[in-house]
């Protein structure tokens, strides 16, 4: 399934949350403010890093780009546009957004 | 169309009651959901799992108190309440502090049930 | 495919109604239906007619209403949230109507998937 998350790691827990509960396979989008978590040198990268083999992970570029952050985006995540997202809604069968 | 069509649906609770409005307006669509005929789960998760404490006293704050409302959900065949073992540990909980029977689930166990839904919904 | 929304924040607060928009355009854009934007909590602030932004940001109400006319959208506002925040017929935007959280169950039963914004 997919889960979404929109907020900062160092916010919320929803990062948390979520890796603690979805289940290997699943795939893991971060958009608005989440999407710091999966820039380089942030104290969550070594968790998303850990995160990568039992999950895919992407984050959603505008969202990036309008924060400064397009060019920062640890290895190993994808970036998508909105059209991505809606691609990402409807390959999966249901999803979470972990507000 | 609708009719006939039975999901599986889940509310998925993370937040406290009072800070926030979430609580109340969660509940509301779980009984609305019921009166379709669906099948509801509802998950108290992280701080979610305070909706479901004892003793809840709101006049001090002047807010209505809707804590009862979860002990009528068995009343719109609402029995699937799940609650995180490991949020009730990391708050210093057990089962007996909560106002309703509820099925204690680890997070693994969680996940593998929200995976299985048709429709999640999370306030 | 048909694709629900939820959106559960107002405008300008939150990014959530943003987010939504441009998913929906990007949606539509791709061919699927939007079966129905419901907006819940403080997302039926998304309705008042009353916003009013300075020119030079982006009008998120106007938005709505003008994507709901080109694309014939539901714009559903939960009328229990609504009345809570005084959102009423008098101050709807166009392209929106009132209606009860049943609009939401219908919705996800009817819809393919459910994608939910909020905070």
């Amino acid at each position: 399934m997919l889960h979404i998350i929109n907020k900062s790691p160092a916010e919320r827990n929803a990062l948390d949350s979520c890796l603690n509960v979805a289940q290997d396979g699943g795939v893991i989008l971060l958009i608005e403010d989440a999407v710091y978590a999966a820039t380089q040198g942030n104290e969550a990268e070594a968790k998303l890093r850990d995160a990568l083999s039992r999950f895919k992970v992407f984050a959603l570029a505008p969202d990036l780009e309008a924060r400064g952050m397009g060019d920062r985006v640890m290895e190993g995540v994808a970036t998508v546009d909105y059209g991505g997202f809606v691609d990402l809604v409807t390959e999966h069968k249901n999803c979470q957004s972990w507000l | 169309m609708s009719e006939g069509t039975i999901k599986k649906f889940m509310f998925v609770n993370r937040k406290a009651p009072y800070g926030t409005i979430y609580a109340l307006e969660s509940l509301e669509v779980v009984l609305i959901t019921a009166a379709f005929d669906q099948d509801v789960s509802l998950v108290f998760m992280d701080d979610g799992v305070f909706q479901l404490k004892k003793g809840q006293q709101t006049k001090g704050i002047e807010n209505k108190n809707f804590s009862p409302t979860y002990r009528a959900l068995d009343g719109y065949d609402i029995e699937k309440l799940y609650v995180e073992e490991e949020a009730l540990a990391a708050r210093g909980l057990s089962e007996d502090d909560l106002l309703v029977d509820v099925i204690v689930m680890s997070r693994a166990e969680l996940g593998k049930l929200m995976n299985d839904m048709d429709v999640v919904l999370s306030f | 495919m048909k694709i629900a929304v939820t959106i559960n924040e107002g405008p300008y607060q939150h990014q959530a109604s943003d987010s939504a928009y441009l998913f929906c355009k990007a949606a539509l854009e791709k061919g699927h239906e939007i079966r129905r934007v419901f907006f819940y909590n403080d997302g039926v602030n998304n309705a008042s007619s009353l916003t009013e932004p300075p020119q030079d940001d982006r009008n998120i109400v106007t938005r709505w209403s003008k994507l709901a006319e080109e694309h014939k959208l539901d714009l559903v506002v939960c009328v229990a949230a609504a009345l809570r925040r005084g959102i009423r017929d008098e101050n709807l935007a166009p392209g929106f109507r009132i209606s009860g959280l049943g609009q939401l169950v219908e919705a996800g039963i009817e819809a393919d998937r459910l994608v939910t914004f909020g905070d």
